[in-house]
């Protein structure tokens, strides 16, 4: 790991002016950069931690949201959010091990994008808001391939609202290494229908099977989806699995979402 | 009933204390005054020329001492090979120069190609990054077979091709068995894989090596399992250095599974460095770094065929493989396919003609040599997927077939066609133990009760042979190997009575300091707690050849066991000064020594002090002291054998197998503590089921490492492997060492991959997969679900 500065703001305010300097990159939970950079991958000269601002922290319901603070946990979301959004915490509970879980943070890895990533199927799936400093952006809106956002240089994510879902539940299938998901997909159903969110499978990132959720929104039962299959167009292919495996990991996983929604 | 700390006691390990609470002495803990440290540039490129290296820029940095190249090493040896292989035409093996630092050649990724020495590791690696290497790309050879085509590109541009040797065992036996082939009433084939695997201990490797200028001598901490195997080699054909100015220290060290036997670049680095510098001089590897630096695993390709009579009886068996070694030969790399695989082919079967050829490659690949269990899980795999396969396509109970063919119990000693004698064993006993273990008769409604959830419940069998505790010295001379293979011990008591035991055998995780002590405690009848174990430091211990192949305690235990009867012997003699009695009237029990028949004793710290203040003492016949050494060299390998019993539940949507009972029960012969032997298989269980279903060394078609991480290489995980019933109760104790025991470290990583593999096409079969016959291991989800689509 190369030297750098390492500045922890108290507010989002001073986070901004701090990441103005081209070579600072914000620091949240450090789950995915810390290892970047120990790799050599990655060398900021600033380090802009958000850990110490209490406004990106903490987990509310407001209407029919559940609003989660940027910075927060996913042990802490896994524990919070469970009597409010209880598929929403089953999937924060699932993220890597306790060590991750009590170090990561929702907006670490909704800003990071991991196509293998879970949170970005949960985002997608309520249709949930991206809330940064400076505007709202719709998930349908803010993921845009592996690895890549809507966010702009310096723009933090501040908190996330997800929409409350009658039902909902998150499958994930482990790839046996990283136990990243290998195929996750997450099924909200709200009363205005539908959504059906897939991670780990494209090389575009997370996206939303549309079929699944126009068969789902009309009925929705594991038996409604039985015979419908994903394109195995455009999957990742690697050591862990072909795009055909992949493309049929997203049925098998949407039927179980669909099983297990509360 | 075992005495509390005497063998057969599960004495708990005295070790883990130090371990489990953060106090072990590891390579990597120690420090030393005005040390420096090393990273070493590495190929990111399979197979390359080297046409320049500019280390200017890097020369100047902050912190940096010396950045060294091949050119520095032009009076070195280059890493020698400690076996020679020779062929089926009567021709050595090729061998080419492994060098410290790569000389003109790149040939694989993670070659070292320089070495940078600077006050601090983080300047060191700014430094190596500052190094410009000019490399003229050539294509690699990563396949086996396309490495031996005609116009392959050459891993060795000396050599005549990348064949390392073309081995045929036994020879003379080849028309034989080619003709019982022709006769045969069935023939079964089967092609498969044996994955390469990466060790991974738990510690990574390290090294620093001291220079004392005013003694002109050197010393070299290391993770190695065989302390005096690397003074001798680095020593001897590398650096120079005769023994006594060379001291090789390998303190606590955090696993090895084998990685950690051979001699690496980075030791002799690291000892040579130190003596430039007049600096000690320390590397700590990466697990990155690992993944491309420390020997592989396994990485066979065979085709392996059964002949069998009209009555089921095996009547011969061929095999031919391809092994890995990758660029170079590691330390013992062609002994693993040929003599730790060969041999072992007749399995726990009376196949009266076994032919075995083995093509040994070179690559463009990390080299490969013994990973747990070396050459005998190869020979397992292969013979027990096969016998599972004929029972299949025979139609009769693959339990029964192996019964049939088994050899009896009173078949024993037991001459096979591969040149070795079975002194011991009792494989009917072992798989009935383990069919009753299973409840293998309530299969059926565990499977109809799995289906009710739509899961695919199998039963796969497994039934190993190993040889252990090598070996005679003499035989593996004449096989080639380039050392012996005894151990030694010495035993110092001291003058009141305590025991400090020096092995050359090296604990790295096995227990040692606790079994060897409980040995020594119940020979003599004292506290276990007088009783300490010193290994790993080559200027305090007898020289010894280290720990690899089950052997530290069958080896290593009876050399303690010789050297602790010269002792005894000694100390009844000062005993029977000491009562006024003859010799042969003194009886030791219980750490007392008492004249038979009468109520005259002595106890065992009167002798020892006796020895040591010797004022009624028979100076005139006896020295003075009590202290002794012995070095043990067994007459046969120890076989250890088992039978294992793996049930799974697979789910067809998805293709995950897990694992629901694992039974393993081995024949170790006489067991000293039952617990270590416990961990000892559950290790090589989790380490076996790790193979089967997880761990994959996979390189893409240009030679870069696929899964050089945690992130794509799937360790086994608690949840893994969630449990096991291990029995040890079937013995058969070894006939040829003073404790009967036979080994028991591999037993768990040789036995459990047929076993694991044998249950998922059970399952398949089971629900009318029938056209699966064989999938590869690891076999992934996706594997076994594209096995099923087929």
């Amino acid at each position: 790991m190369h030297n750098f500065d390492f500045v922890k703001p108290s507010s989002v305010a001073e986070a901004v002016a701090a990441l103005a300097n081209e070579d600072a990159l914000p620091l949240s939970g450090g789950q995915t950069l810390i290892p970047s950079m120990k790799a050599r991958l990655n060398a900021p000269e600033t380090l802009v931690s958000l850990t110490g601002i209490d406004e990106l922290k903490g987990v509310c319901v407001d209407g029919g949201s559940l609003v989660i603070g940027a910075a927060t946990t996913h042990a802490t979301v896994a524990a919070e959010a469970a009597s409010h959004f209880p598929g929403l915490a089953a999937l924060a509970g699932q993220i890597g091990d306790p060590a991750v879980r009590n170090r990561g943070t929702l907006g670490g890895s909704l800003a990071n994008n991991d196509p293998s990533a879970c949170y970005p199927a949960a985002a997608l799936g309520t249709g949930a808001t991206v809330v940064t400093n400076t505007r709202e952006i719709a998930a349908d809106d803010y993921f845009q391939g592996m690895f890549t956002t809507a966010l702009e240089e310096g723009e933090i994510i501040t908190s996330v609202r997800f929409p409350i879902a009658e039902k909902s539940a998150y499958a994930k299938f482990l790839q046996p290494a990283s136990r990243f998901a290998l195929t996750g997909v997450f099924v909200a159903k709200y009363a205005s229908g539908v959504r059906v969110a897939v991670t780990g499978a494209s090389e575009n990132g997370v996206f939303r099977w549309a079929e699944a959720e126009a068969a789902l929104s009309q009925d929705f039962s594991a038996d409604a989806i039985a015979d419908l299959k994903c394109s195995p167009d455009e999957m990742i292919s690697d050591l862990h699995g072909t795009p055909e495996y992949r493309a049929h990991l997203v049925g098998v996983m949407t039927r179980r979402a669909v099983a297990a929604a509360r | 009933m075992p005495k509390d700390d005497g063998i057969g006691a599960s004495t708990k390990r005295r070790e883990d204390v130090r371990f489990l609470t953060g106090n072990g002495k590891y390579t990597d803990d120690i420090n030393l005054r005005g040390q420096c440290f090393v990273h070493f540039l590495r190929s990111d490129v399979a197979h390359g020329r080297i046409r320049g290296i500019d280390t200017s820029a890097a020369e100047g940095m902050d912190g940096v001492l010396k950045v060294f190249t091949a050119a520095d090493f032009e009076t070195a040896g280059g890493l020698p090979c400690g076996w020679q292989v020779t062929d089926r035409f009567g021709e050595v093996m090729q061998e080419p120069k492994h060098p410290i630092l790569a000389e003109g050649k790149v040939r694989h990724v993670g070659d070292p190609i320089c070495a940078v020495v600077a006050e601090t590791y983080e300047q060191a690696r700014d430094a190596a990054e500052a190094i410009e290497v000019d490399i003229e790309q050539l294509e690699a050879v990563v396949d086996m077979k396309a490495a031996l085509a005609e116009g392959a590109p050459k891993v060795h541009d000396e050599l005549t091709s990348n064949l390392c040797y073309d081995w045929g065992f036994v020879e003379e036996n080849k028309d034989a068995v080619n003709a019982a082939f022709e006769s045969a009433a069935h023939v079964v084939s089967l092609e498969l894989t044996n994955n390469r695997l990466v060790a991974n201990p738990m510690e990574p490797r390290v090294a620093v090596g001291d220079y004392d200028p005013w003694g002109d001598s050197h010393t070299l901490y290391t993770t190695s399992q065989n302390p005096h195997v690397i003074r001798l080699l680095m020593g001897a054909f590398v650096l120079n250095i005769p023994e006594h100015k060379l001291r090789v220290v390998a303190p606590d060290v955090g696993g090895g599974f084998g990685s950690k036997i051979y001699h690496y670049a980075e030791e002799a680095f690291c000892t040579y460095a130190a003596k430039v510098l007049k600096r000690p001089v320390k590397w700590t590897s990466s697990r990155s770094e690992a993944f491309i630096s420390d020997a592989h695993g396994r990485d066979h390709k065979t085709k392996i065929e059964l002949a069998l009579d009209a009555d089921h009886n095996f009547t011969a068996l061929r095999t031919e493989t391809y092994a890995n070694m990758g660029a170079y030969l590691s330390t013992f790399a062609p002994s693993i396919p040929t003599w730790l695989h060969g041999t072992l082919m007749a399995g726990n079967y009376k196949t009266p003609l076994i032919y075995v050829n083995v093509k040994a490659v070179f690559t463009n690949t990390v080299p490969v040599d013994a990973y747990r269990g070396a050459g005998r899980p190869e020979a397992t795999f292969q013979i027990e997927r096969l016998v599972d396969k004929a029972a299949r396509e025979l139609g009769v109970d693959p339990i029964e077939l192996r019964r049939k063919n088994f050899i009896k119990a009173d078949e024993f000693p037991y001459q096979t066609p591969v040149a070795v004698v079975y002194d011991t064993g009792n494989y009917h006993a072992t798989m009935d133990k383990m069919l009753e273990l299973a409840d293998y008769a309530g299969f059926e409604a565990r499977r109809a009760e799995s289906a009710k959830h739509g899961k695919l419940r199998g039963f796969g069998i497994a039934h190993y042979i190993e040889a252990c505790g090598i070996a005679p010295s003499n035989l593996v001379g004449q096989l080639g190997a380039r050392a012996g293979l005894y151990e030694s011990a010495s035993v110092r008591v001291n003058a009141t009575g305590s025991i400090s035991v020096y092995t050359g055998s090296h604990s790295h995780g096995q227990g040692h300091e606790t079994s060897f002590a409980q040995v020594v405690a119940d020979m003599i009848g004292v506290d276990a707690n007088s009783i300490e174990i010193h290994h790993g430091d080559t200027s305090n211990t007898p020289m010894g050849m280290g720990t690899y192949g089950s052997r530290s305690l069958a080896v290593g235990g009876s050399a303690i066991v010789k050297a602790t009867n010269k002792i005894i012997d000694k100390a009844k003699k000062i005993a029977a000064h000491l009562l006024e009695a003859a010799p042969e009237d003194i009886e030791l029990k219980d750490g007392k020594f008492s004249v038979a028949g009468t109520d005259k004793s002595v106890d065992w710290s009167g002798v020892t002090l006796a020895a040591y203040v010797p004022h009624n003492y028979p100076l005139e016949d006896l020295e003075p002291g009590l202290e002794e050494t012995a070095f043990y060299d067994p007459s046969n390998f120890t076989y250890p054998s088992g039978a294992y019993g793996c049930e799974i539940e697979l789910d067809p949507e998805t293709g995950k197998i897990d694992i629901l009972r694992f039974i393993a029960a081995d024949d170790f012969g006489n067991i000293v503590n039952p617990m270590i032997v416990e961990g000892q298989v559950h290790g090589g269980l989790a380490q076996g089921i790790g193979q089967a279903l997880l761990e994959n060394c996979a390189y893409d078609d240009e030679g870069q490492l696929l899964s050089g991480s945690f992130m794509d290489y799937a360790m086994p995980r608690a949840d893994d492997v969630r449990g096991f019933t291990v029995d040890h109760s079937c013995i058969t104790p070894c006939t040829h060492n003073p404790l009967g025991v036979k080994g028991c470290g591999e037993a768990g990583a040789i036995g459990s991959p047929p076993a694991v593999v044998n249950a998922a096409i059970d399952a398949l079969h089971r629900a009318g997969h029938t056209h699966v016959t064989h999938i590869d291991m690891p076999l992934t989800p996706a594997r076994v679900w594209a096995a099923m689509k087929a």
